[in-house]
Order: C-alpha cells, then structure tokens, then sequence
C-alpha cells in the first residue's frame, strides 16, 4: 500500500477500542442478517392486531434496527474516545 | 417469479373524466412550488451559480435537517408513493414488500461505508465516487467506468419520477387523447418546468421545495394511513381482501395471481431484491451527492439512526396497495386499459374529497419533482467532472463547468424521457430494479477501496464490465408475458442456487469473483496498481481537521461553514 506523499500534514489514526468496535459491528450485521432470513418470518400466524405475523415482524424491525445503529453509532464514538458530538473527549487535538 | 410480476387487471368501471377540483389545487400548489423553485436562488446563496460548487452541492452549507430532508427526498419518491403501492396491488409482497426490508438493512450498511467516504472526500476535495476511485487508484479509466455508470443508472429512476407524474395527471383526468403529443404533452409541461429551475437554480431548488413537498406528503400520509383503512374495513378485512385476490389463479400464467407472504421458492427473490437495492441506493450519485453535502462526518450517523422512521411509513404506504383491493379501486387509464401504477391516485380520488386529493396529488407530483432534480443534477455533476473535465476539455473554466453540469442535466432527464416511452410503464418499480443492477457493479469499486488496496485497478476494471453486461444481458433476456416486451423484470434463475433471485445480486457476486482472481493474477504478475493519493488518517477526518473545514468552507464567503 502506498502511502499519499502529498497529502499535507499526515497525522495518526485515532486509537480504537477493538472489542467495542466489533460489537458495534455485531450490532449493525443482526439486523441484516435477521432480515434477509426471509423463511424465519414468511408466515401468518401469529397475528398481532390483526395483522399477519410477515408484516408486524418487519414493522418492528424498523425500530429494532434503528435502536441497533444508534447503539452502534455511541459505541463507534466511545471507542475512539469521542463524545456525542464526535469531539476528542481529551484536550490534544493533533498538530493542527 | 416474473410471470408474477405483470397481471392484467380486470376491467369493470371506468371514469376518466375531468376532476375539476382536484386538478385545480394540483395546478395551484405546482405554481406555488414553482415559484418557490426559480427563487430558491437566492437561499443560503454564496457568490454565485456560476461554479459548480454552488450550483451543484448548493455551497456544502447542508446541516442535519437539510441532509435529512435531502435524502428523505431520495426515499420517498414516487417508487414509494406509485411503484411500490402498485406493485402490492398487483402481484403482492413479494413484487413490493421488500421495499420495507430493503430500507432497513439500507442504514447498517450506509453506517459502515459513508462515514469514510464523506471524510476521504473532505479532505480531498472529492465529490463525485469517480472523483474518489480516481484519487485512490490513479486511475482514469476506472473513475470514467464509474461515472458513466451513475450517468447511465440514473436514467430509468428519473423515469420512475416522470411516471409518477404522469399516473397523476391521467387520474385527474388530463393528458388523453388520441395521437401520443396530446397524450403526453401534460407530462411534458411539468417535464420543462422542472427542468428550467433546476436549469436556473441548482440544488437550492430541489432543497428548499423538499420543505413544502414533505409537508404536504406527511400530512396526506396521517389522513391516509388514519383514514382509509377504516373507511374500508379495517386491516383485518384488508389483508383478507389480499389474500384472496393472491390466492385467484392468473389466466394468463395459470399461476395464482400472487403472492400474500413470499412463498417457497419466493424467499430468495424477496431477500436478494431487498439486499441488492440497499446495497445499490447509496451508490448512485445523487444519494453520494446528498451524504456529502452534509456538515460534519457523524451528521451521517445520526442520520442512519434516525431515517429508519422513513421505511415504517413507506411499509404503510406499501399497505396501501392492499388498501385499493378491499376499497375496489379500479385503476383504469384514460385509453381505457387498466394500469396498476394509477391505484394510489384512484383509490385517493375515490374515496376523497375532490379537493383534497387534489392535495394528495400535489404531494404525489412535487414528491416526484423533487428527486428528480436531485437525480439529474448529481448525475450532471460526474458528468461534468469525471468525463467533461477528465477527458474532454481538462482546461474548463469553472464557469464553464457549471453550464457543462446545466445543460447534462437537461440531457439526463431527456434520455429519462426515452425510457418512459420505450419500456413497460406496466411494471414502473422494475425501472427502479434496472437502475439498481447497473449501479451496484460499482459497489466493489468504491466501497471495497475505502477499506483496502488489495485488489487492483484492472481487477475492479474488468469485473465491472463483466457484471454489467451479465446484468443487462439477463434484465433484457426477462420477457413480460402480458406484453411481450424486453426488460419485462428483475429476477432471473440464480445459477447453482437453482432460485429466482434478483439480477443485481447475481451479477454482483460474478463482479466480485471475477475482480478477485484477477486480482490474484495482476498480483502474481506484479502489475502497478496506480498511486494512491490518500492515507489511512484521510477516512477518520472530522469537520475539525483543518483541510476539512477548508473543503467545506469552499464556495461560500461570509456565511461560513456551519450548517442551518
């Protein structure tokens, strides 16, 4: 892999928590697996309200997947030791 | 599976006369956002029109909330509002609902990417994905494969947009007649007017109607969802009504007409439409366009937390094409053939006031002019960019640019134009999937090299054209039974699976073997591979870096960069 020589001030990659980075990845790879399962859910009953179990499992996944991403979202920034805004949590900002 | 796709509908009724009312609040609200769009000019302007940074990417001055909307403008379109219902309506959840599947697993996977994409652009002054493969590789001819690619892929979904428009117009009663100038000439109309103001304004235009666009497509989206389906029985007798029209056998096929929940030997078409198309939509250009006009990296993921509320309301909108069964909506168009794409416009102006599904209709339409703008300015944009100023004329002027990028994005909407006359407008949501089977041959090109250099330039090169002419090949190869024409679906035999599976997916998956092993090859025979001008620091930058905030500060003098 070639390096940009001309790239300007080359600085380093902030340091990640690895466990914390995979968990996030576990969080964001649940919903598509669970999603592209399609013979896990391609059936009727149970129903719920009324509506056919093919069609509530899908509409809770909406909110089960956005949960999944905001969690992996604060997780991401966590391990790389970032608030929510995505500042540095510590005071050294790099050579800037 | 295909055969599923296309059924006629049985004729019963037919009232194509004028509904005066409704077309009167729809003309109205057109000129309004008319308007709106010739003086959007002025919004949150910078020095001028006249470079492609302000015409195109409207100054990069877009925070949270016109990212949101932007790219809600990119979600609900009228595959959502006329596509998806028509294909529910038609032939059931498998032809439509994995629009819903498709829309959620969409954010994990724009989560993963984006968020380097939007920081390797900032630091280098990218804006197109050509724009990036060429910096990463060096590499002309891959960013102009990538470029035409987009060019090309955002052709048939602009012509989803005018098709929608177009099933509006004929609902309300306008646009018949017998020779095909008159029939067409309404869509014709809203074809210029949303040309001359993007023409005149840029991506201001698109922004700031998408204000008033999603205000009108809420507000009919509560009183639909709330509304109808009391009106018609409840969801209980809803889905009673789907499934017993599912379940009617097709006299053409001798298939039954549908399917209620996908059935066996229907589960991977279900999965392998809903996972190609959210591995396709962040790849086409306008979708990039939108993701980087964004003010900081983490706007993204917050954005991919909170849009999945987007694919519950397209699920009900989806609903409402089961809606139409129970109501015994009878799509039928002004030449008197039944038409599915007409069911949600139908089914408002039957059981509507008139004048508020005149209002319906507005939504339908703006929500249609919207992202139509935003297709044909973004696919301008790689033109201008990637094939104008790479191969055509290097020394453009950037005033220059901007009226290369104007004009491309007259040319992009006309050829959009083409295919609403050339191809099956029985079937739109298949325009959206052929889109999807060009662009997604990108993907490894792109998203592949912002994680690694591994594989190589001609690698990628290669298996790209491989995949496209396998895709195309095998989308042109599906005939629709009912009419006989080419390019009739999306789902073809997936090979040694022995299943109906997407195109898109199958010819992704030929794309990545081909570009692996002759990756290996070019390896072995230590091929150069091009010279990387990015550096693993490039896809962690935030707006705090200083070359950041000099990007996103570019085309705009005193405002500054923050967001609104």
């Amino acid at each position: 892999m070639s390096s940009g020589s001309e790239s300007g001030p080359t600085r380093d990659v902030v340091p990640a928590n690895k466990f914390m980075l995979v968990a996030a990845g576990v969080l964001l790879l649940v919903p598509v697996v669970a999603l592209m399962w399609v013979g896990s859910y391609a059936k009727i009953e149970p129903r719920l309200w009324n509506i056919p179990f093919f069609f509530w499992y899908q509409f809770l996944w909406v909110f089960l997947c956005s949960a999944m991403t905001y969690s992996a979202h604060r997780l991401v920034l966590a391990a790389r030791g970032l608030d929510g805004q995505g500042k540095r949590k510590a005071t050294h900002r790099g050579d800037a | 599976m295909s055969a599923l796709l296309h059924e006629p509908v049985t004729v019963m009724a037919t009232d194509t006369s004028v509904n005066g009312t409704a077309l009167a609040v729809l003309i109205i609200l057109f000129l309004v956002v008319t308007v709106l769009g010739f003086s959007a000019a002025r919004f949150m302007r910078g020095d001028n029109l006249d470079s492609l940074d302000e015409w195109g990417l409207g100054g990069r001055r877009f925070g949270t909330w016109v990212t949101w909307f932007l790219l809600g403008g990119d979600l609900y379109t009228a595959y959502t509002f006329v596509a998806v219902p028509a294909a529910m309506f038609a032939t059931g959840s498998v032809a439509g609902f994995f629009a819903v599947p498709y829309t959620i697993v969409l954010y994990p996977i724009i989560f993963v990417f984006m968020a380097r994409l939007w920081s390797v652009s900032h630091r280098h002054g990218y804006v197109t994905s050509a724009d990036f493969v060429r910096g990463r590789y060096g590499s002309r001819e891959l960013s102009l494969a990538i470029a035409v690619t987009g060019f090309l892929a955002t052709m048939p979904y602009i012509a989803l947009q005018l098709v929608g428009i177009q099933a509006v117009l004929e609902v309300s009663g306008v646009g018949g007649g017998d020779n095909w100038f008159a029939a067409d000439l309404p869509l014709l109309i809203a074809f210029v007017v949303l040309a001359a103001y993007t023409y005149t304004s840029g991506l201001r235009a698109p922004a700031v109607i998408a204000f008033v666009k999603d205000a009108l497509i809420y507000l009919v989206i509560i009183v639909a969802i709330i509304y109808l389906p009391t009106k018609f029985g409840g969801w209980d007798h809803i889905f009673g009504a789907a499934q017993d029209k599912m379940a009617t056998t097709n006299e053409a096929t001798g298939k039954p007409q549908g399917s209620f929940v996908p059935g066996d030997g229907q589960m991977w078409a279900y999965a392998t439409l809903g996972l190609g198309s959210a591995l396709a939509l962040f790849m086409y250009p306008h979708s990039i366009t939108a993701s980087l006009s964004s003010s900081s990296r983490n706007t993204i993921r917050r954005n991919a937390s909170i849009l999945p509320a987007y694919s519950f309301v397209l699920g009900l909108l989806a609903l409402l094409g089961w809606v139409a069964i129970a109501a015994g909506t009878q799509p039928i168009g002004l030449d008197g053939e039944a038409n599915p794409q007409l069911v949600i416009p139908q089914l408002f102006e039957d059981a509507f006031p008139a004048w508020f599904a005149g209002v319906a209709f507005a939504a339908i339409a703006i929500g249609a002019l919207v992202p139509a703008a935003i297709m044909s300015i973004a696919a301008a944009n790689t033109f201008t960019r990637n094939i104008y100023k790479e191969w055509i004329n290097p020394r453009a002027t950037p005033k220059q640019e901007a009226k290369v990028s104007k004009l491309m994005s007259l040319v992009v909407k006309a050829f959009a134009l083409v295919f609403v006359f050339t191809l099956d407008k029985q079937n739109a949501i298949n325009f959206q999937l052929l889109g999807g089977i060009w662009i997604l041959q990108t993907f490894p090109a792109v998203v592949f090299s912002l994680y690694t250099r591994w594989f190589h330039k001609w690698a990628l090169l290669v298996g790209w054209a491989v995949g496209m002419v396998y895709g195309t090949v095998q989308a042109y190869q599906v005939i629709n039974p009912a009419t006989g024409k080419h390019f009739g679906g999306s789902l073809d035999m997936i090979p040694m699976i022995g299943e109906m599976g997407y195109i898109a997916l199958t010819a992704f998956v030929l794309n990545i073997l081909v570009t692996a092993a002759l990756t290996l090859a070019l390896r072995a025979a230590k091929v150069d591979n091009g010279t990387d001008e990015t550096t693993a620091y490039d896809y962690q930058a935030d707006a705090d870096d200083p070359r950041v905030a000099k990007d996103l500060q570019e085309g705009t003098t005193a405002l500054g960069a923050e967001g609104v």
